[in-house]
């Protein structure tokens, strides 16, 4: 009745194949814009920012980023904790060698490296496939962190091998440090998520996101019909490693302030990411922010409801979210096998035709 | 020089028996990706539930008494008997069994058909699960695991080894114990799945999902079957690394240790997963032993990934994994 | 739609969740899971347990009611910075982390809100010096003190000389376990013996090489930097090797019960430092068993008490306590906010006549703090496990630390952090 497409006429091929193609759509996604640049940002407060909304926003670009490599082009990778690390200690290295450098570009240099980085790793994946190039990427993982631990020029000859994020401005507003007002963390978060959201939907429907997904079907077949899988592949490590940079760079940044390699950057961290990806949707934006909103939003939302509304024990309270947090994931998987993308595709098809579903 | 020879001989010894402790490991993953296609993310989650389950029967211990005590009030810990170890293992062994049948009916069964990588998710979510169950049901403390295995160092091989070279060899007796029971169980694993009729049935779905259907083999019975053989061989890595390092949430995390031994043995070979464990253990031994010192040291969590990826790069399908045949 | 619900509800507990404001708030950032949990659930306990008495005995402090809302952090940084947050907004008048890693996250951030931290035995050791950082306490010592006290242990049982000696230091591969090198190294150069460094990996599990390593060097004393598994495990492994354990000595984070427990008869004999005393003969503890386990109230099940662990909580909970206290006196106020308890907390002094009028007798060291020394005298003893009687055993009265080798190596990290972050370092008169 109210979600429908009746009357949305199309007469370019450039209107045919945009993003939100039924006009509802295109609204709840301005609105989104418009609610999360211009309401949020005057709202939020330290404990929204901090516990909440940042993580969730640093998460998105990383699952965006893993997404790409294993939804879009089907190569899965288990060291996007080493990704992160990389980015994270670049821009460290980055913040600290050339203090006059602008935060922003220290982020999207720290992407660059991570890229590098990622495609030398990703070299393996032109012989190895499935579950076993999962090895070449764990990898990757356990000896960056070990790198980063061990060298100390990485963390600039500090004692204890911490590394902490310096303050830095942008146009006079502290972004990095504790001196950080919540709503410059949130937007400055933002602004990446946005613009690497929109690169990601447009790389994914172009030339090489075709390819990605040729490789990803098949990619012998991919093969012969002209796609070169040393291209794809890398280029996917690429894109993927870029996004994740960024992610660790912000998440070091911008969101922790200190970080340390093995604890924030570990295999846990890989798999915690992986099971965004696999939860919210293989192969889908949305599904990339739905993954990375479950299980960043659901622990928090757990422990307030638990701890602070019902006033269980914090160890209790903090088992049971585990328990939940499973039976959720499995209840999902059986009643929706393809992740929350597919369960809003469906909500979306029953709008459609409701309340008239024959 | 002879000494550093001798050294070497020692590490490679340890090195083999440490690469028995994670082929324990890697067998549960082997035996239900061979059987159903799953990589079972759950494994060590399982390991860990498992020695917990153990330990709780052998001393008594009341299931979720923390929870009870919170919501009621009461005050009760245990029943206040001993449970011997070995009607224990058979307890815990009934549990897991139990808990093969829960998997399957609750979350398996609705989910056949489904591609891998849907199956591989609902472990995550399984492994979520169990953390926090077990931690609900038998509490987060350390516990102190022991069924009568021998601990420390073997004085016979010092002694001897110490007459025969002038150095003392350092074997572990759990080590040892460890060799043995792998030993023990690879043989009933293979004998049962050659000469039994269940075990050939298992063999059969492994081979074909829809083909063991046509003749009649009931595919739930066989998942049931194969997780709960994967859940003895979760209570036997549980029983030895819970041994040497008391049963705590830690346990779960061996299942990383074995990763390495499945991506180089391949998924789905049981001899691939014991030679996978004996090549990681030596070589991530013998690399920290010779090059260690050189570049820091701590280097055998990242060693063994590299060298299975060496591998990989000459046997894409990992050493004994079936050969990858691709068309289009 | 599910989630949508569960929003709801959630936004309302939010909303609701928020404590009578009037009290005295000491936050429990606590871990009870996790890998950790085995150490964090005793310390939680005797934490929460001592503010619990004085809530029932002596109605508060001065008057003023006291309350301990806990936050789980799971050794967790993530979780760490969301427990912050929400704690911040509980106006807590000190916070204690319990973890190096979510200190180390927390140093600059409650520098800038203005909460006092406590890292009692743990975090930065060069937060010692009060002129760099302001809000930040490490009484009674810290890592760099449990070094130079090791070293002081191991040279008495020598004989006075550990020329020619060797120790290795086996430590978890973290900023935790990397703390004491430094200050291990300038006291080998001192003393002369040979230091050789063992990282384990976290978390720990497998140590052969480490331990075949040690067998072969046969170093004169290992001293041992663990958290967690690596502890049960070092521990076994020592005894599996049959290292002399009088020789085997580990900070006061590795040398608990639950560290020792697994490994049996094997381990009797292990040493670890310490800073407080052990075991429930203190007067306190029939108070804590009246007002506190048998009215029901415990954190616990009652069965931690006295354990290394819990002790330590206590311990925590009553520097806290006399702080405030303290800073009660000093403001002439009974309703204290963040920046009084600081300013108590600085001046805080609790003398063994005080600790005896405590029911805690020679419990702790002497503490003495002052704006410039946030780090207190740095002493600490050695105790030792007696498996037979499953107990530790303090074998030596407190020994302090060298000063003459901590001080100048506090003062250059310090100013290196000052100079990093742009402090000028405060004037102390």
């Amino acid at each position: 009745m109210l979600y429908r497409e009746a009357g949305d006429y199309k007469t370019t091929y450039t209107e045919d194949s945009q993003t939100f193609p039924i006009k509802l759509d295109r609204i709840g996604y301005y609105s989104v814009l418009i609610i999360a640049f211009l309401v949020v940002p005057f709202v939020i407060n330290d404990y929204w920012a901090n516990a909440v909304l940042v993580p969730f926003l640093i998460y998105a670009i990383a699952v965006l980023g893993l997404n790409i490599l294993v939804g879009y082009c089907g190569q899965l990778s288990l060291g996007t904790g080493g990704f992160m690390a990389v980015g994270a200690y670049a821009c460290y290295k980055l913040m600290t060698g050339f203090p006059d450098l602008n935060i922003f570009f220290c982020v999207i240099l720290a992407g660059f490296v991570t890229a590098a980085v990622g495609m030398l790793f990703g070299l393996p994946s032109l012989r190895i496939k499935g579950f076993y190039l999962a090895v070449a990427t764990l990898a990757a993982q356990f000896f960056l962190v070990w790198l980063f631990n061990k060298v100390p020029w990485f963390y600039n000859y500090s004692a204890s091998g911490q590394i902490s994020s310096p303050e830095r401005t942008l146009g006079g507003i502290a972004i990095t440090g504790p001196h950080t007002e919540a709503w410059a963390k949130y937007l400055f978060c933002l602004v990446f998520v946005f613009l690497l959201a929109w690169l990601a939907r447009n790389l994914t429907r172009g030339n090489l996101g075709r390819s990605w997904m040729a490789i990803r079907d098949m990619d012998i077949a991919a093969e012969i019909i002209g796609v070169n899988p040393l291209k794809a592949k890398l280029t996917a490590f690429g894109v993927s490693s870029f996004f994740i940079g960024v992610a660790g760079a912000l998440f070091f940044a911008v969101y922790l302030g200190a970080a340390e390699v093995g604890e924030a950057f570990g295999i846990q961290k890989s798999f915690l990411i992986l099971f965004m990806v696999i939860i919210g949707g293989l192969g889908s934006i949305f599904g990339s922010f739905a993954g990375a909103a479950f299980l960043v939003l659901l622990p928090v939302l757990l422990k307030n409801v638990l701890v602070g509304g019902l006033g269980w024990q914090t160890d209790i309270a903090a088992h049971l979210e585990f328990v939940i947090v499973g039976g959720l994931i499995i209840t999902f998987l059986i009643l929706e096998p393809h992740g929350l993308a597919q369960l809003w595709r469906i909500i979306k098809e029953k709008l459609r035709l409701w309340p008239f579903p024959h | 020089m002879p000494e550093q020879l001798l050294f070497a001989a020692e590490v490679t010894l340890n090195g083999l028996m440490a690469g028995v402790m994670y082929s324990l490991v890697a067998l549960g993953f082997v035996l239900i990706f061979k059987a159903s296609g799953i990589f079972n993310y759950a494994q060590g989650v399982m390991a860990l539930f498992a020695a917990l389950t153990l330990v709780g029967i052998q001393d008594g211990q009341i299931p979720f008494s923390h929870l009870i005590n919170t919501i009621f009030g009461t005050e009760m810990h245990d029943f206040g008997w001993h449970v011997p170890a070995f009607l224990a293992i058979l307890l815990a062994l009934g549990v897991m069994i139990l808990f093969a049948i829960v998997v399957e009916k609750f979350i398996l069964k609705h989910l056949v058909n489904q591609p891998p990588i849907i199956l591989f998710m609902a472990t995550i979510g399984l492994a979520y699960f169990m953390e926090g169950f077990g931690d609900l049901m038998w509490g987060s403390d350390i516990k102190k695991l022991d069924v009568g295995l021998p601990q420390g160092i073997s004085g016979v091989i010092d002694e001897t080894t110490f007459d025969w070279f002038g150095y003392g060899f350092f074997i572990d007796r759990l080590d040892i114990a460890a060799t043995i029971v792998a030993a023990i169980l690879v043989s009933v694993l293979v004998l049962f799945s050659q000469y039994t009729k269940q075990g050939r049935a298992m063999r059969a779905v492994a081979d074909d999902h829809q083909a063991a259907l046509s003749v009649g083999i009931s595919l739930r019975f066989i998942w049931v079957l194969v997780w709960s053989i994967a859940g003895f061989v979760a209570l036997v890595a549980g029983i030895m690394w819970g041994t040497k390092s008391g049963v705590q949430f830690s346990l779960s995390l061996i299942a990383l240790k074995a990763l390495p031994v499945l991506m180089l043995g391949g998924f789905t070979s049981i001899p691939g997963a014991i030679v996978g464990g004996l090549i990681v253990g030596v070589g991530e031994k013998l690399f920290e032993f010779a090059i260690g010192p050189m570049i820091g040291g701590a280097t055998e969590n990242w060693f063994a990934y590299m060298l299975a990826l060496l591998f990989l790069v000459f046997r894409p399908q990992g050493l004994f994994g079936e050969k990858i045949i691709e068309r289009v | 739609m599910k989630l949508t619900k569960l929003a709801a509800v959630a936004a309302v507990a939010l909303t609701a969740a928020s404590p009578a404001l009037a009290d005295l708030v000491f936050p429990s950032m606590s871990y009870r899971t996790g890998a950790f949990a085995a150490g964090g659930i005793p310390f939680a306990d005797g934490y929460q347990d001592y503010f619990t008495l004085l809530n029932e005995r002596d109605g508060g402090i001065g008057g003023e009611k006291i309350s301990v809302p806990e936050c789980e952090t799971g050794y967790n940084t993530e979780k760490g910075v969301e427990c912050y947050e929400s704690l911040k907004g509980l106006n807590p008048l000190i916070l204690q982390p319990l973890s190096t890693g979510i200190t180390y996250q927390l140093i600059p951030k409650v520098t800038a809100d203005g909460i006092p931290l406590h890292t009692m035995g743990y975090g930065r050791t060069s937060a010692a010096n009060g002129k760099v950082f302001k809000w930040v306490f490490n009484y009674p010592g810290n890592y760099w003190d449990a070094a130079s006290i090791m070293v002081k242990h191991a040279l008495e049982q020598e004989g006075g000389s550990l020329e020619g000696k060797s120790i290795v230091l086996l430590y978890h591969n973290s900023a935790y376990g990397k703390e004491p090198i430094r200050t291990l190294e300038e006291l080998s150069k001192k003393h002369g013996f040979k230091l050789t460094l063992i990282p384990v990996d976290s978390p720990g599990q497998e140590q052969k090489s480490q331990w075949l390593q040690i067998r072969r060097e046969k170093p004169d004393y290992v001293f041992f930097w663990g958290w967690g598994v690596m502890n049960q495990v070092a521990v076994q492994e020592a005894a599996n090797i049959r290292f002399p354990m009088d020789h085997f000595v580990g900070v006061w984070w590795s040398g608990a019960e639950p560290d020792v427990l697994p490994a049996g008869e094997g381990a009797n004999g292990y040493k670890s430092a310490n800073f407080t005393g052990t075991g429930k003969d203190y007067p306190i503890f029939a108070d804590i068993q009246k007002y506190v386990v048998d009215t029901g109230k415990a954190a616990g099940d009652g069965t931690s008490l006295g354990q290394v662990q819990y002790n330590r909580g206590m311990y925590a909970a009553m520097l806290a306590a006399e702080a405030a206290r303290k800073a009660q006196e000093l403001s002439g106020v009974k309703a204290i906010n963040a920046a009084q308890m600081r300013d108590g907390m600085e001046a805080l002094q609790v003398t063994a006549a005080r600790m005896a009028e405590l029911g805690m007798p020679n419990f702790g060291p002497e503490v003495n703090v002052t704006c410039a020394n946030h780090g207190g005298a740095g002493v600490g003893l050695i105790q030792q496990w007696d498996a037979g009687a499953k107990k530790w055993v303090a074998i030596t009265d407190y020994i302090s630390s060298d000063r003459s080798v901590i001080d100048p190596l506090i003062a250059e990290d310090s100013a290196a952090y000052a100079k990093e972050n742009n402090i000028t370092p405060r004037d102390c008169k």
